[in-house]
């Protein structure tokens, strides 16, 4: 069984926690318990019904006000699949929560209502699946049985979405007709939609090809910890844990450290349940080489004939996380694989407007959701990729130095 | 070769590495061990995140006195095998100081007491990270839980200002004084964490199995008797066939009947099951949003 995390994002009507709801109560992954002090809660408010968007929303402020403020992780797995949910809110205030929730997101859902067709909250979701790099988007034309299943409405919003979508960059994009509250092909095919031949919702979450969403090719091992355990029985060991970021490692692979250069053999793979031949991404191992050598967390094993970036100088697109707007010259410390450096900001190069791409380079001021493309210098090398090339090694975090909060979440060009 | 790796070993994976990332980016941390299956597990994947080395760490448990008698033995023979230090952090003790007062009446529980203590465990031992085995789809506050949550200089957690976490960078950066909670399982369910203990072949306590026990029944929950809890004239203790879905305190552990006598059962159990597993805990029917409150506070 695979594990798929998907990432939905919407406002108040558009009918998310419905269609969240739907698929967790059809899925049984609603438990009898949950179910019953929601419908207790939808009572007491006098309200009608039973509300299934109080499953997903988990703070009192939430439950008081009726609208997801943060991400909220769900869960449900059919025979196939596990799913990951990360529901996030839809308004442009909540950039940051919807960026958060697309960083580990293999599928992006995109909700559009039949009757309005794409809106401006359709494009900004589909802009930040594509700069956060989600590998699959599957936009569900939602409510249709408000607008009879009419083919041509359908095939309009469809024929909208994709010209708009031309823009991006996204590789593969999937359209479904659906109605969440009557669930027509969201679990079951439904008999109302026989123009459309594509799949259910849950058949195309089940089966949408997601085994090359990590790169393989350019292999990337970040050293996370060292493990020496001095004991008697393993008197020299001396090992390289960490999770792969990229690439296969084999045993007896010539392997280069940076940022030494210098040059070893992958003695052996080690797990608690063994050694094993091939490492790939997410595996967390632990690395031990043929020569001692000089490494310590932060350091990246690397192959001679493939090596990332090694530089200070990086641009980036960032999301900014705080209320306090980006300081031009300012410095910040930068999280990056395992990496703890510091940054200085030098250049505000535009600000993106995040729901029609529009490029603004006057505009200097970088507040709280805004997304923008900076230029920096870190206090020493990072070990980086493109974002577009590898979603693990082109990541940054920007942190605050006095209050220590994040800040920004940054991908680098 | 297929390179994929399968659910299970992808969580395995992601918990491994939040593991190790405490070990490098803190420098006092502890585990918090309470004897459910949640913790055993989380010994067992720290115990793989630094093969062949020990657990870098000591295990603290908060101990209520009103313990299954089963949990303290296990946990026992646990910390033994592993090599590792245990502090344990009493409640009974801090209640005979008079720091701390004990609850009165019939529902009365060492639960919300457990607060305190922990708080000033971790504050004794100067503990500036410490590791949790809860998941986010047991409870809906815990839903909207980070991996590495933050805690204030009083150990309270301030869920509408939480720290964005992306991809796999964890800002675990602090003031003194603060410290981390970290959750290397949030994104496990119960089924996943019964799937695992039983591919893995890890050992539990007995009383995860069904086995015979003298219990009786409190607004709909079943009770194990014991001389922490004080019974209703009209309470009447019968034998039942029951095992625990979680272990808490045994005054507010609910048991389920269940004839699931192997792991292989549980899991069958669990994933037909259609109550979450803190349906039967007594502490969190408190109120709609008891596990928030006691969160904010400092609860695990």
């Amino acid at each position: 069984m695979e594990l798929l995390r998907f990432t939905t994002a919407g406002s108040v009507d558009d009918g998310k926690s419905t269609l969240i709801g739907r698929l967790l109560y059809d899925s049984k992954s609603i438990f009898e318990d949950q179910y019953e002090q929601v419908r207790e809660t939808t009572e007491r408010r006098g309200e009608e019904g039973v509300n299934l968007a109080l499953l997903t929303d988990g703070l009192k402020a939430e439950r008081e006000q009726g609208i997801t403020i943060d991400v909220a992780y769900r869960y449900f797995a059919t025979p196939k699949r596990k799913f990951i949910i990360a529901d996030t809110p839809g308004h442009t205030q909540y950039t940051r929560n919807m960026v958060t929730g697309a960083s580990t997101a293999n599928v992006a859902l995109i909700l559009i209502d039949a009757r309005q067709g794409v809106v401006e909250q359709t494009k900004r979701h589909a802009i930040i699946a594509s700069l956060l790099q989600i590998p699959h988007m599957v936009v569900c034309i939602n409510k249709m049985d408000l607008v009879d299943y009419n083919e041509d409405r359908y095939n309009e919003i469809h024929d909208d979405f994709e010209r708009f979508a031309s823009k991006l960059d996204v590789h593969d994009i999937s359209f479904i007709p659906i109605s969440a509250l009557l669930g027509d092909n969201v679990v079951d095919r439904s008999d109302k939609t026989e123009w459309y031949e594509g799949p259910t919702l849950l058949y195309y979450l089940e089966n949408v090809h997601i085994a090359s969403d990590y790169n393989f090719i350019d292999c990337r091992f970040p050293v996370q910890f060292v493990i020496r355990p001095n004991t008697d029985e393993f008197h020299d060991y001396r090992g390289y844990s960490g999770r792969i970021a990229g690439g296969i490692y084999r045993k007896g692979d010539e392997v280069m450290l940076l940022p030494s250069g210098f040059t070893s053999k992958i003695a052996r793979i080690d797990t608690f349940d063994g050694e094993v031949e091939e490492a790939f991404p997410p595996m967390s191992v632990t690395m031990l080489l043929d020569d001692d050598l000089d490494l310590s967390r932060g350091d990246m094993i690397v192959r001679a004939n493939n090596v990332p970036r090694n530089d200070q100088d990086f641009d980036l697109m960032v999301c900014w996380f705080s209320e306090k707007p980006i300081q031009l010259r300012g410095k910040y410390s930068i999280l990056h694989t395992t990496q703890d450096a510091r940054c200085v900001v030098k250049e505000i190069r535009y600000k993106m407007d995040v729901n029609t791409l529009h490029r603004d380079m006057e505009d200097q001021h970088v507040g709280m959701n805004d997304i923008a493309r900076i230029s920096i210098r870190t206090t020493k090398p990072l070990f980086a990729d493109a974002y577009r090339k590898n979603r693990i090694t082109g990541s940054v975090l920007l942190i605050d130095e006095g209050t220590h909060v994040t800040v920004a979440a940054g991908m680098i060009i | 070769m297929n390179y994929h790796l399968n659910h299970l070993k992808e969580l395995e994976s992601e918990s491994i590495y939040v593991i190790r990332e405490v070990a490098a980016q803190f420098e006092n941390p502890v585990l918090m061990f309470s004897g459910g299956k949640d913790s055993i597990l989380m010994t067992y994947l720290a115990q793989k995140a630094f093969y062949p080395a020990r657990i870098p760490f000591p295990l603290l448990h908060i101990d209520t006195g009103h313990n299954f008698p089963e949990t303290i033995a296990f946990r026992d023979k646990l910390v033994e095998r592993l090599g590792v230090r245990l502090i344990v952090g009493s409640v009974q003790e801090a209640i005979d100081n008079g720091r701390i007062q004990e609850e009165k009446g019939f529902n009365a529980s060492r639960n919300s007491l457990q607060t305190a203590v922990l708080l000033e465990s971790l504050e004794k031992g100067g503990y500036d990270a410490a590791l949790g085995g809860a998941r986010r789809d047991e409870e809906k506050a815990r839903a909207k839980e980070r991996f590495f949550s933050h805690r204030d200089e009083f150990g309270q957690w301030d869920p509408k200002n939480q720290r964005p976490e992306l991809w796999n960078l964890f800002n675990g950066k602090k003031h003194f004084g603060e410290h981390f909670r970290v959750f290397p399982i949030s994104n496990w369910t119960e089924l996943d964490v019964w799937q695992y203990l039983l591919t893995e072949g890890v050992d539990l306590p007995s009383i995860y199995l069904a086995h015979q026990r003298d219990c009786f029944v409190r607004n709909g929950v079943i009770l194990a008797d014991s001389e922490f809890i004080m019974k209703r004239p009209e309470e009447k203790v019968e034998k039942m066939t029951v095992r625990f879905r979680t272990i808490g305190d045994m005054t507010c552990t609910g048991a389920s009947l269940s004839d699931a006598s192997s792991f292989e059962e549980i899991v069958e159990e669990v994933a037909t099951t259609r109550v979450t597993e803190r349906g039967g805990r007594a502490d969190d029917k408190r109120s709609e949003t008891a596990m928030e409150d006691r969160k904010k506070q400092g609860y695990f």
